[in-house]
């Protein structure tokens, strides 16, 4: 097993990008004045004439972006989740999503883990926003090298991809030497047959510690990432739902909309179970620091691991 | 552009009427007001001043059309129809389950088309796209973008007014089709945008106002467009609402109608009548 990176993914995501850039020359990355943070900026440096800052007017750029694809170029366009979907949320609707135009949208300071700078800039929607749009392609990777490898998938496939990107350093935890990213592919972390866990994004490897630490206390918990929210694996939950008849979901997002939504339903239709989300109850976050405020909210693994037990018991 | 040239383009402009007439009557609903106002301005773009291929729609280099004020598509489908893009027939079933014409273009289902529009503001910000597309890849090609006057009052508008201004997009002409009118009323009533020609000239655009029934006048600023360098052109066209059709023009509860069958009749005997006598001059 490779070295724990420790690296937020907004980070990585912009590595990826120079990375790609190099053999494909299609790809073209536009921001709204955010480049230093959504981590685009290292993209700038490195490719000064293929980066577009658009100022501070995300639908702008969104329609830059899609004008752009139907003359055949690959754009990224990046800002904040909450600016990216939530601001230029019809844009991408009607100017990207419609056509079905190639552009690749980035979120980055999503979730509460965005910290400090409080409601106003976590994003707890985004998920939600991107889903309802037909044909969207909507990732969620969970450490540096998934982000990696997403956003290869992302620039590969042909068609509009949202893709969720951090704000906070995060350990990796996956083995780089092993590790395989199939976009709408659901990734099984831990076997178990007690009660299953479906997470996505930073909080994956939360869910991991704490279904580790239980395995101590005897509890046989499956977990799965989901880094691909949609297209949904769906095969990977309705077995989950026949073999451990139970399914907790955790994310970092608002529970109406996001992954537990994605997962309900699934499993209403093909194999109904018990679910519970875990995630943001309809409510707003609040300024703090990043660790303090998943605490709070529960999505660190002692929040996770209480939340398992409180499930099986009820089995 | 000597007068049988000019007398030519009367006459598609008029079949472009036409076609709106019976696209949106055939519809029973649509917004013949704006697609009457801006069918010379197409017109002349088709075919005088756009390099574009009926057998090839999607040719790489070619020159690009986005109608951000895409509820006006009626008179933009009979004008492609009659480039060769598709079949006039296709107009009979605008609007209809299962047609290949939308109530706003699409550019997926529809030849020709080169940007969805109907949500208004957005269309300068994708022909920017395609204008910073064409400088990165040193082509040539141009690319031309229609307003509505009413559409101005969009934000998003001004937004790529100063994308275009500032990545110098040279390659760009926006037209603004100022009839005057809008759903609620006259724009000046409504949120008024005047003054117009200053907006764009301070945003850093090079403007021309203009005749927008004249082709004397549309040909002089798109012929204009092409020498300014490192600027976009804004051409600021004055236009009369429900142009060519005597009892829609100027009237705003035309904005959004389809006629019904005596209109139609009406309409249709108008436009025939003004073809036929630009024919026997022919």
């Amino acid at each position: 097993m490779a070295d724990v990176v420790t690296k937020a993914t907004r980070e990585s995501f912009g590595e990826a990008l120079c990375e790609l850039a190099k053999e494909n020359d299609k790809i073209v990355v536009l921001d709204a004045d955010l480049a230093g943070a959504t981590k685009t900026s290292i993209f700038q440096k490195a490719y000064p004439d293929r980066f577009f800052d658009c100022g501070i007017a995300e639908g702008n750029m969104m329609c830059i972006a899609a004008g752009l694809a139907s003359c055949g170029k690959t754009p990224v366009a990046a800002s904040f989740a909450m600016f990216s979907t939530g601001r230029a949320y019809e844009q991408i609707r009607n100017s990207i999503g419609y056509p079905g135009l190639n552009v690749k949208i980035a979120g980055s300071h999503a979730g509460i883990s965005t910290g400090e700078d409080g409601a106003t800039h976590q994003c707890l929607e985004d998920v939600a926003l991107m889903r309802t749009i037909p044909g969207m392609t909507v990732l969620c990777p969970a450490d540096h090298y998934e982000m990696m490898a997403a956003t290869k998938a992302a620039i590969e496939h042909e068609g509009p991809v949202y893709i969720r990107l951090g704000r906070l350093a995060i350990d990796s935890f996956n083995d780089p030497d092993t590790y395989e990213f199939e976009l709408g592919k659901g990734i099984t972390l831990h076997e178990g047959n007690d009660i299953t866990v479906v997470a996505t994004g930073l909080v994956v490897n939360e869910a991991r510690k704490a279904v580790e630490a239980l395995e101590a206390e005897g509890m046989n918990v499956r977990l799965i990432n989901i880094h691909t929210i949609k297209p949904i694996d769906r095969e990977i939950i309705i077995k989950a739902a026949q073999e451990t008849g139970r399914i907790i979901t955790v994310e970092e997002h608002n529970v109406i909309g996001g992954l537990g939504d994605a997962v309900c339903d699934v499993v209403t239709s093909e194999c109904p179970v018990p679910v519970r989300k875990v995630g943001v109850y309809d409510r707003y976050g609040y300024s703090g620091p990043a660790w303090e405020l998943l605490e709070k909210f529960g999505l660190t693994a002692t929040g996770i691991a209480q939340v398992i037990r409180e499930e099986i018991a009820k089995k | 552009m000597n007068n049988s040239e000019k007398r030519q383009l009367r006459v598609l402009a008029a079949k472009a009427r036409l076609g709106a007439i019976i696209g949106t009557f055939n519809a029973k609903s649509g917004h013949p007001g704006g697609s009457l106002s801006a069918a010379d301005i197409m017109t002349y773009l088709y075919f005088k001043e756009m390099n574009v291929d009926p057998q090839n729609p999607q040719m790489a280099d070619r020159d690009r059309f986005v109608l951000s004020k895409g509820h006006c598509c009626p008179s933009l489908y009979a004008v492609l129809a009659l480039k060769g893009f598709f079949d006039w027939d296709e107009l009979t079933k605008l609007r209809h389950v299962g047609a290949m014409l939308q109530g706003h273009p699409d550019m997926k289902g529809t030849p020709g088309i080169d940007m969805s529009t109907g949500s208004l503001g957005q269309g300068v910000s994708a022909a920017c796209g395609m204008a910073l597309a064409a400088k990165y890849d040193k082509k040539d090609y141009r690319v031309y973008a229609i307003l509505g006057d009413g559409e101005c009052e969009e934000g998003q508008v001004w937004e790529s007014a100063m994308f275009a201004a500032h990545n110098k997009l040279d390659n760009l002409t926006v037209i603004v089709d100022q009839n005057g009118l809008q759903i609620d009323g006259p724009v000046a009533e409504v949120c008024g945008i005047e003054p117009l020609d200053k907006k764009f000239e301070s945003f850093g655009f090079n403007v021309i106002k203009i005749d927008g029934h004249s082709f004397d006048d549309i040909e002089a600023a798109f012929e204009k467009a092409k020498t300014v360098k490192g600027q976009p052109t804004a051409i600021l066209a004055k236009t009369v609402k429900g142009k060519g059709v005597s009892f829609m023009e100027n009237q705003v509860d035309w904005h959004g109608k389809g006629p019904n069958k005596e209109e139609y009749e009406k309409a249709c005997a108008e436009l025939q009548a003004t073809i036929a006598e630009l024919e026997g001059e022919c």
